[in-house]
C-alpha cells in the first residue's frame, strides 16, 4: 500500500465532507440563522484525521457502529466550534456525517492498494458533490420563488437570507399576495387568455398538421423532398426575425391586441415541428394496416381517422405537451402584440407588472409562481411524453 | 389505372398540406420577405397608422331662433406626416331639414349632406359650417341632429407600398461604430453559452448515467430550468442577483467573500487580477451567459444522457481489463461515442443562442453591454421607433442564420454519408 494513496484518500474524502457541510451551512443560512464562516481549517483538519481513523479501525469494529461513533464524534466536534445554533443544525450535521461515513466505508486497504483508487475515489466523489450541488443551483431559484411569494415587503427588507417560511401565521396571511394577484392584479383573467391561447394553439396546430404530416410521410407526390427539408430550415427561422414584419402587418390590419392574432402567429410557428415530429411516427407505422384499410374500401380521411390516429395516440400526446408548453411559455409575440391589459396572457402580465410602477416583489413572484406551477406539474405528471417531445423537437429552444 | 391512382394520391396529398403550407407561408415566409423590402425604406413606427380623415360635429342654435340651427364639422387630417386625397364626406339629416346656403363643394340631396372636402396636406384642419332651418318651422332637436355621426372616406398613400427605396438603413447599421461590438457581444455570448451548456450538459449526463438513489427524480429535476416560462426565472434571478437585497450578495458578504456588493446584471466590466495580469471581464454579460447556461444545458444534457446510454458496456469492461484509469475510459471510449451528438448540439444551439432575445432581454433590457444582434432589432425597431433600420439588422441576423444552417446541413450530410 503506497502511502500516497492514503494522504490522497484522507484528502480527498475530507474536501468532500466539508463541501457537504458547506452547502448544508449555506441552507442554514438561508432559513435565516446568523452563521458567517465555514470553519474550514479546523473542520478539514479534523474531517482528515477521522479519515484515517475510519481506514486505521477497518473492520475490527461493527460497522455501523464505527460510522455512528465517527459521525457523532464530527458532530460533536463542529457544535463546539460553531454555537448558539439550533439543534436540527447540528442533526443535520450527523446525517450528513452518517452519510459521508457510509460511502468512505468500501475505500479500504484493500481498494487502496489497487491501481487508479484516488482517481477512482476523486471522480466517485465528484459525482455525489455534483449531484448535490446540481439540484441545490437548480431548485434553489425555483425555491426562492415560491418563498418570496409567501413574504411581506418588510420582511424580505429585514433579512434578505430568512428563506423560511412561517407557517405560523396561517394560510390567509400565508397566501395574501396570491388573494392580491387575482384579486387587484386581475391574474385569474390572464390566465384564462393563457389557457384559451394554448389550448387553441394546440388544437389548431393538430388539425393543420395531422394531416399535413400524413402525406408528407406516405403519399407521393411532387415537391416532397423539398418540402420536408423546408420544414427544418422554416423551423430554424427564430421569432425575432418575423417580429418586425408581422408587427407592421398586423397594425394595418387591425389584428394587434386580438387573441385571433396572437392565435395564428402561435400556430404558424409550431406548426413546422409538429409536422417535422408526427411524420417521424407516422413513417413507423406498417404500411399493410393501411393497405387493409384500403382493401376495406375507407377513403384516405378515413385510414387517418381508423387507422392512423388510434396508432399514434403517444406521438400526438407528446406533439401536444410539447406545443402547450411552448404556447404557454412564449414571451415576444405576447409582448410585441398586446398592449392592452384585456388582452394580456400571464407572461406578458408579469413583464408588465415588473416594469410598472415600483410592484411589490413578493407579487411579482406570486405571478411568477402562477406561470411556472401548471407547467411544471404538467411536466412532472406527463414526463415521458413530454420528454420525447422535447428531444424531437429540442433543434429549437 | 395506376396511374390514376398516382393521380388521385397527388391529389389528396396536395389537398392534406395546402393549410398547413398557406399558413407557414403567410406567417413565416412572407414577413421573412417582406423584411427585405422594408429593410430598403425609410419607415418608423408613427407612419404605420394610416391616414384617416375625421371630423368632430358641433351643434349651436341660433340666438332666439329655435327653427334654425348651425352646425359645426371640425375637421381635420389625423396624420402627422402624410397628404390624404379625394376627401369624400356624408352625413344624414332628419326630415324636413334643409341647409339656407351650401358651399361649392357640398350638395344635399334627399336628406344626405354630401361634400367633396379635396385633398388634406398633413395636418391639415378646417371648419365646416352650415346653417339648416326647418321646412316646417318647427323646433329643430339637436339631440337628434347629434345622434347622426358624419362619414368621411379619402385616400392616403401607404408607405409600406410605395416604390421609393432607400440604402440608407444599411449604411446606419454598417457605418454604425457600435456596429463591430455588436458583432463581438453577440458571438461572445453565442459560443460560450453553447460551449457551457455542453460541457455542465456532459457532467449532469456522467452523473446521471450512474446508479443511485433518486435518479428519475434527479433526471425531472435537471430539466425544471428548460421547461419552466422565461419570464419567471429571468425576474427570480433578478431578484437573486440584485446587488442590495439580492440573496447571493448578500450570501456572499456574509460569509466574507467579498467586501462590498457586486451589481452582476449592472457593470459592463469587472478587472481582474490572475497573475499579476490584469484581466477585464465583461461582467453583466458573463452574469447573462450564466443565466443562459443553467437554463440551457439540460437541454444539451438530455441529449448526451440518451447516447450515453446507448454505449455498450462491453467497452468499458474491456478497458477496466486493460487497467485504464477514469480519465482515459472518458477521453478513448465516452468521449468518442457521443462526439457526433455534441457536434450536433452545438450546431443546433449555436444557432438558437445567435438569436436568442427573451432571456437577455428580460435580464439586462441590453443594457451594460449586453447589446446582442437580436437586442438590436427590438431596439431599432421599437424603442427608437425605426421599423426600417429593425428590419434592417434583421437582415444581418438572416444572412448569418444561412451561413450557420448552410455548414449545419452540410455538418448532417456528412453524417449520413458516415452511417
Amino acid at each position: 500500500m503506497k502511502i500516497k494513496n492514503i494522504l490522497n484518500y484522507c484528502f480527498i474524502s475530507s474536501l468532500f465532507l466539508f463541501s457537504l457541510i458547506c452547502i448544508w451551512k449555506i441552507l442554514v443560512t438561508l432559513q435565516g440563522i446568523e452563521l458567517t464562516n465555514f470553519n474550514f481549517n479546523k473542520l478539514f483538519i479534523f474531517g482528515i484525521i477521522l479519515c484515517a481513523i475510519n481506514l486505521l479501525i477497518g473492520k475490527k469494529l461493527n460497522l455501523n457502529i464505527k460510522i455512528i461513533l465517527l459521525a457523532l464524534l464530527f458532530s460533536i466536534f463542529d457544535y463546539f466550534i460553531s454555537k448558539n445554533l439550533p439543534i436540527w443544525y447540528s442533526f443535520g450535521i450527523f446525517l450528513i456525517s452518517v452519510f459521508f461515513f457510509n460511502t468512505i466505508k468500501n475505500y479500504d486497504k484493500n481498494f487502496l492498494s489497487k491501481n487508479h483508487s484516488s482517481q477512482k475515489l476523486f471522480f466517485n466523489f465528484l459525482t455525489l458533490f455534483g449531484i448535490t450541488l446540481f439540484s441545490f443551483v437548480i431548485l434553489f431559484p425555483f425555491y426562492m420563488m415560491l418563498v418570496t411569494s409567501f413574504k411581506t415587503q418588510a420582511l424580505l427588507l429585514l433579512n434578505p437570507l430568512d428563506f423560511s417560511i412561517n407557517f405560523a401565521q396561517g394560510l390567509p396571511e400565508l397566501f395574501k399576495s396570491y388573494f392580491i394577484v387575482f384579486k387587484d392584479y386581475n391574474f385569474g383573467r390572464y390566465m384564462l387568455t393563457s389557457t384559451i391561447v394554448s389550448l387553441g394553439t394546440v388544437i389548431i396546430t393538430l388539425i393543420f398538421a395531422i394531416p399535413a404530416a400524413y402525406a408528407v410521410a406516405r403519399l407521393n407526390f411532387f415537391g416532397k423532398n423539398f418540402l420536408s427539408t423546408s420544414i427544418l430550415i422554416i423551423y430554424l427561422f427564430p421569432a425575432i426575425v418575423l417580429v418586425i414584419p408581422l408587427y407592421t402587418i398586423f397594425s394595418q390590419l387591425g389584428l394587434r391586441n386580438s387573441i385571433e392574432g396572437l392565435l395564428i402567429v402561435y400556430t404558424a410557428t409550431t406548426l413546422p415541428v409538429a409536422i417535422y415530429m408526427l411524420q417521424g411516427y407516422f413513417k413507423s407505422i406498417p404500411k399493410e394496416l393501411e393497405e387493409a384499410g384500403i382493401i376495406d374500401g375507407q377513403n384516405w380521411l378515413g385510414i387517418i381517422f381508423k387507422i392512423i390516429l388510434p396508432l399514434s395516440l403517444p406521438a400526438i400526446s407528446s406533439v401536444a405537451l410539447y406545443v402547450f408548453m411552448i404556447a404557454w411559455n412564449e414571451f415576444l409575440f405576447s409582448l410585441m402584440f398586446l398592449d392592452r391589459p384585456n388582452t394580456f396572457t400571464l407572461s406578458r402580465a408579469i413583464q408588465f407588472l415588473n416594469v410598472g410602477a415600483e410592484t411589490p416583489r413578493q407579487y411579482l413572484m406570486a405571478g411568477s409562481v402562477v406561470v411556472t406551477l401548471p407547467i411544471l406539474i404538467i411536466f412532472v405528471y406527463f414526463e415521458k411524453y413530454l420528454v420525447s417531445g422535447l428531444t424531437a423537437g429540442s433543434v429549437k429552444g | 389505372m395506376s396511374s390514376k391512382l398516382a393521380k388521385i394520391e397527388k391529389r389528396t396529398a396536395y389537398l392534406l398540406i395546402l393549410p398547413s403550407v398557406l399558413l407557414v407561408f403567410s406567417i413565416i415566409l412572407f414577413p421573412i420577405f417582406s423584411n427585405i423590402w422594408i429593410s430598403f425604406k425609410n419607415v418608423e413606427l408613427k407612419d404605420l397608422r394610416i391616414p384617416e380623415p375625421r371630423a368632430k360635429k358641433l351643434v349651436k342654435s341660433i340666438n332666439d331662433n329655435p327653427n334654425q340651427i348651425k352646425v359645426i364639422y371640425k375637421l381635420r387630417n389625423s396624420s402627422l406626416t402624410q397628404e390624404i386625397t379625394n376627401v369624400k364626406f356624408k352625413d344624414k339629416y332628419p326630415d324636413d331639414i334643409e341647409p339656407i346656403s351650401l358651399n361649392n363643394k357640398c350638395q344635399f340631396k334627399s336628406n344626405l349632406l354630401k361634400c367633396e372636402l379635396g385633398n388634406w396636406p398633413k395636418k391639415y384642419r378646417e371648419n365646416l359650417e352650415i346653417v339648416f332651418q326647418n321646412i316646417n318651422n318647427q323646433e329643430i332637436s339637436k339631440k337628434e341632429l347629434k345622434s347622426y355621426k358624419p362619414k368621411l372616406s379619402g385616400k392616403s398613400q401607404n408607405i409600406l407600398l410605395t416604390y421609393e427605396f432607400t440604402l440608407n438603413n444599411f449604411k446606419k447599421v454598417i457605418k454604425d461604430k457600435a456596429f463591430i461590438d455588436l458583432l463581438s457581444t453577440t458571438f461572445y455570448y453565442t459560443f460560450f453559452g453553447t460551449i457551457g451548456a455542453i460541457v455542465f450538459g456532459i457532467l449532469a449526463a456522467q452523473m446521471v448515467n450512474q446508479k443511485f438513489f433518486g435518479r428519475t427524480f434527479m433526471r425531472s429535476v435537471l430539466l425544471f430550468p428548460y421547461v419552466a416560462p422565461v419570464v419567471a426565472l429571468a425576474y427570480t434571478w433578478e431578484l437573486l442577483l440584485d446587488p442590495t437585497s439580492g440573496t447571493l450578495n448578500n450570501l456572499l458578504i456574509n460569509y466574507q467573500i467579498i467586501d462590498g456588493p457586486i451589481n452582476l446584471l449592472g457593470q459592463k466590466y469587472v478587472t481582474l487580477n490572475i497573475l499579476g495580469f490584469d484581466f477585464k471581464l465583461r461582467l453583466a454579460l458573463t452574469t447573462v451567459i450564466i443565466f443562459e447556461i443553467w437554463r440551457y444545458f439540460p437541454l444539451a444534457f438530455l441529449f448526451i444522457l440518451a447516447r450515453l446510454q446507448a454505449v455498450p458496456k462491453e467497452l468499458y469492461e474491456a478497458a477496466d481489463v486493460d487497467g485504464a484509469n477514469p480519465i482515459q475510459k472518458f477521453l478513448n471510449i465516452t468521449f468518442p461515442q457521443i462526439l457526433a451528438v455534441i457536434s450536433i448540439l452545438f450546431m443546433i444551439r449555436f444557432i438558437w443562442n445567435f438569436n436568442k432575445f427573451e432571456d437577455i432581454f428580460l435580464l439586462t433590457g441590453g443594457a451594460s453591454g449586453t447589446r446582442t444582434l437580436p437586442i438590436n432589432v427590438y431596439q431599432q425597431g421599437f424603442s427608437i421607433g425605426d421599423i426600417g433600420m429593425g428590419s434592417a439588422v434583421s437582415i444581418v441576423i438572416v444572412v448569418f442564420l444561412l451561413i450557420f444552417m448552410f455548414i449545419y446541413f452540410k455538418l448532417l450530410g456528412k453524417r449520413a454519408d458516415e452511417n
